[in-house]
């Protein structure tokens, strides 16, 4: 065996040798109960999905699904670490360990799913793949960007949904990958790029942070269906159903009606659905290995789906995405939750 | 039984120190291979079971994503594999004319910190604790964001004669484009560098039989230069240049540089040659002055002093960092990824590792390669330092 295989095979085994560890550390709620707190990878930086302020606490979607997760575990929506990822490190710091759950406007895909050894555990955002442009450059149609060059996010599917766009349309293209969000944003802003491509709601989360918002216009195309919600490893499915149900309450509480204001009120209520939701009548708590009215702690310190929307991307934010797609079933929506049975 | 009690009782097979240094080298060898097979059994186990895939299946699967700048042919339908041989050619891209570019700007600032001129000495030495105590990705950040992103939009592009043009995307320049016939000057500029190498030798051979000098500078150079333009001028000029022109977001045709790389190629032989300046002034100044004094009292001027006398007993001293610097320089081309330029690290273990997902396989090709170019680097700097070494007789 020569020098440059040996060397490979040892660092091939150093890099999980972290992972070894917790994967004999037990099961994936044991050791966050004896620990203290979630570890959540989020994005680094992207308004209504994960930002932090100036006082470095972060706010988001992506986030507020991690204190949802918190407040099942532990009763306190506030027991969770962040930790910032570029779209690169995200899968490798999930695969290996170093976070529980990655929140970060992932996208469920089969190989991620399947090679990668990974388990979406539902959709909180449906998204789908878009441009934005400079207005100066009076492009109307994603079909005229022949010979642009577009900034876009290494290691996403965005990346390679923008090959096969240009490839399929005969369009010639020419892609700068960063690592960084902002980069691309700052290299749209200076020029170095005719074009920003991402999914669609990061597209308008990202031209809030431009310094003249109002001179760049997203194009009316939507290349990609992009679902973007939480993921967990493999081989821990106890964690996986608490991560799944997390996001599922928040759904089923938007439809019975329940918000953060008035679930203890909604605790008298009559409505069956509702008493199983709350923990008031049955154990479903219980059957997750939590406390038996943790749904309700849920709702109660972060809010329903339609709340957290509404903060963090909807009506109530600077974004002022519409529901689209995300509205609920009843309303003409995608978001659909199991029972509480 | 007189005789044994006085003999010296054999002494235990523990304390004969050639057997116990046998010993503890296979000890400290079966500790490090088990704990290696550790390592990789305990890997593979994990990887089963978290089910992610492993092998390296992956590299003949299609990649699907483009690459700014490639120096082979690529597209988006190509392999994972063809994206790590576009990538590695990035890197030695970069890398090569990095060493070439530091390696000259560094012997000119190193010669300088020695020049009587004053004001040269100063600048130089300026220069040299600028850029060496400035880390190397600020450095990078400060060409690309700030001085590459002032440039103007491609509409108001600078040009020289409209051939040239420089914009925000890059230095657009034409592009030879080779007619049949070009194979004639080209094997002409072969003839005229064998021709070269033996006139180089008549001429050492007939300095060291009658001391005769032959101004084989100018000779060689004319030869270089008029044997490939005539026969190219005979042979019809069969070449064409094509220019870089406006077309939609773009220029299109020529060569392009584009500021990724520029940036990169421009901190990397900044930052180095300020390192290789000073071990070049070392160089010099461990040779003693009077070997100045005496080549001077030998009547030569001071250029054929430094080229003839001083170089060649520096070079002995300045291979060896010289070596260390091209490795570092080499191996910091990898900061690329800060800026978006496809080397080895940005475009393999960067999006491939992230398409795939599988990290250890990636990183490991990524590792062996560095090492595979690092030693390839000290293998021909000790090559060459072997030859410019002090032959003792």
């Amino acid at each position: 065996m020569n020098r440059a295989k040996t060397l490979t095979l040892t660092a091939a085994a150093m890099m999980l040798l972290t992972a070894a560890g917790s994967a004999y550390a037990g099961k994936t709620l044991d050791a966050i109960k004896e620990r203290g707190f979630i570890k959540c990878g989020v994005s680094d930086g992207l308004p209504g999905f994960s930002y932090a302020d100036e006082k470095g606490n972060y706010n988001g979607i992506d986030v507020d699904v991690c204190r949802a997760v918190a407040a099942a575990v532990f009763g306190d929506a506030t027991k969770v670490k962040f930790t910032p990822l570029t779209a690169k490190e995200r899968l490798t710091a999930l695969q290996s360990g170093e976070i529980d759950v990655l929140s970060r406007n992932t996208t469920w895909t089969s190989s991620r799913d399947s090679a990668q050894g990974l388990n979406f555990t539902g959709v909180t955002y449906y998204d789908g793949q878009g441009f934005l442009v400079n207005k100066k450059l009076g492009v109307k149609s994603a079909k005229q960007l022949d010979g642009a060059t577009v900034c876009v996010q290494a290691g996403t599917t965005t990346e390679l949904n923008l090959s096969d766009y240009f490839r399929a349309n005969k369009l010639k293209l020419t892609p700068i990958s960063y690592d960084k969000s902002d980069e691309s944003a700052k290299s749209l802003e200076a020029g170095r790029c005719d074009v920003l491509t991402s999914d669609q709601s990061q597209l308008y989360a990202q031209r809030i942070k431009l310094a003249k918002p109002d001179d760049y216009v997203v194009l009316p195309e939507v290349i990609s269906k992009e679902p973007l919600g939480p993921v967990v490893r493999h081989g821990d499915d106890e964690w996986f159903d608490i991560v799944k149900w997390a996001l599922f309450v928040m759904v089923n509480a938007e439809e019975a009606g329940v918000t953060s204001n008035n679930v203890d009120a909604m605790k008298k209520s009559t409505n069956p659905d509702i008493k199983r939701l709350l923990g008031v009548e049955g154990d479903k708590g219980k059957d997750f290995g939590l406390a038996n009215d943790w749904m309700a702690v849920v709702i109660k310190q972060v809010g329903n789906y339609g709340e957290v929307f509404d903060r963090n991307v909807g009506k109530g934010s600077p974004l002022k995405i519409e529901r689209g797609l995300n509205a609920l079933w009843t309303q003409g929506g995608l978001q659909y939750a199991p029972p509480v049975r | 039984m007189m005789t044994t009690d006085h003999a010296p009782a054999k002494p235990p097979f523990w304390n004969n120190p050639q057997v116990r240094a046998v010993a503890f080298q296979a000890i400290a060898l079966i500790a490090t291979v088990s704990f290696g097979l550790y390592l990789f059994a305990n890997t593979q186990a994990n990887l089963q079971r978290l089910g992610i895939a492993s092998g390296f299946d992956f590299l003949s699967s299609p990649a699907g994503f483009d690459i700014i700048q490639s120096l082979i042919p690529y597209s988006a339908t190509a392999s994972y594999g063809q994206v790590f041989w576009v990538a590695l050619l990035n890197t030695l891209l970069v890398a090569a004319l990095g060493v070439i570019l530091a390696t000259l700007l560094g012997f000119v600032i190193g010669v300088a910190r020695l020049s009587k001129n004053w004001l040269i000495a100063r600048l130089a030495l300026i220069y040299v604790e600028t850029f060496r105590n400035i880390p190397l990705l600020l450095q990078i950040f400060f060409w690309y964001f700030a001085v590459l992103r002032a440039m103007p939009a491609p509409r108001l592009s600078y040009s020289l004669g409209d051939v040239v043009f420089l914009n925000i995307r890059g230095l657009y320049l034409p592009a030879p484009q080779v007619e049949p016939g070009f194979g004639w000057a080209i094997a002409a500029f072969g003839i005229a560098v064998f021709l070269t190498l033996v006139l180089v030798r008549w001429a050492r051979r007939r300095q060291a039989a009658t001391g005769r000098q032959f101004p084989v500078v100018s000779a060689a150079l004319a030869l270089l230069l008029c044997l490939p333009l005539l026969t190219f001028w005979l042979a019809g000029s069969p070449l064409h240049w094509q220019l870089p022109e406006l077309q939609g977001f773009n220029f299109r045709g020529g060569w392009v540089l584009i500021p990724e790389m520029a940036s990169l190629l421009l901190a990397l032989t900044i930052y180095t040659a300020a390192f290789i300046a000073e071990i070049v002034r070392a160089g010099i100044q461990a040779v003693s002055h009077g070997q100045t004094e005496a080549s001077f009292s030998l009547g030569m001027n001071p250029g054929k002093t430094l080229r003839l006398i001083i170089l060649p007993q520096a070079l002995r001293v300045i291979i060896p960092p010289l070596t260390n610097q091209y490795l570092n320089l080499t191996k910091n081309s990898s900061l690329a990824a800060a800026i978006g330029y496809p080397d080895l690290v940005s475009s393999f273990a960067g999006t491939v590792l992230n398409q795939t997902g599988q990290a250890i396989e990636c990183i490991a090709i990524t590792m062996a390669v560095y090492l595979a170019i690092s030693l390839l680097i000290s293998l021909l700097m000790n090559l060459y330092n072997r030859r410019a070494a002090l032959v003792e007789r």
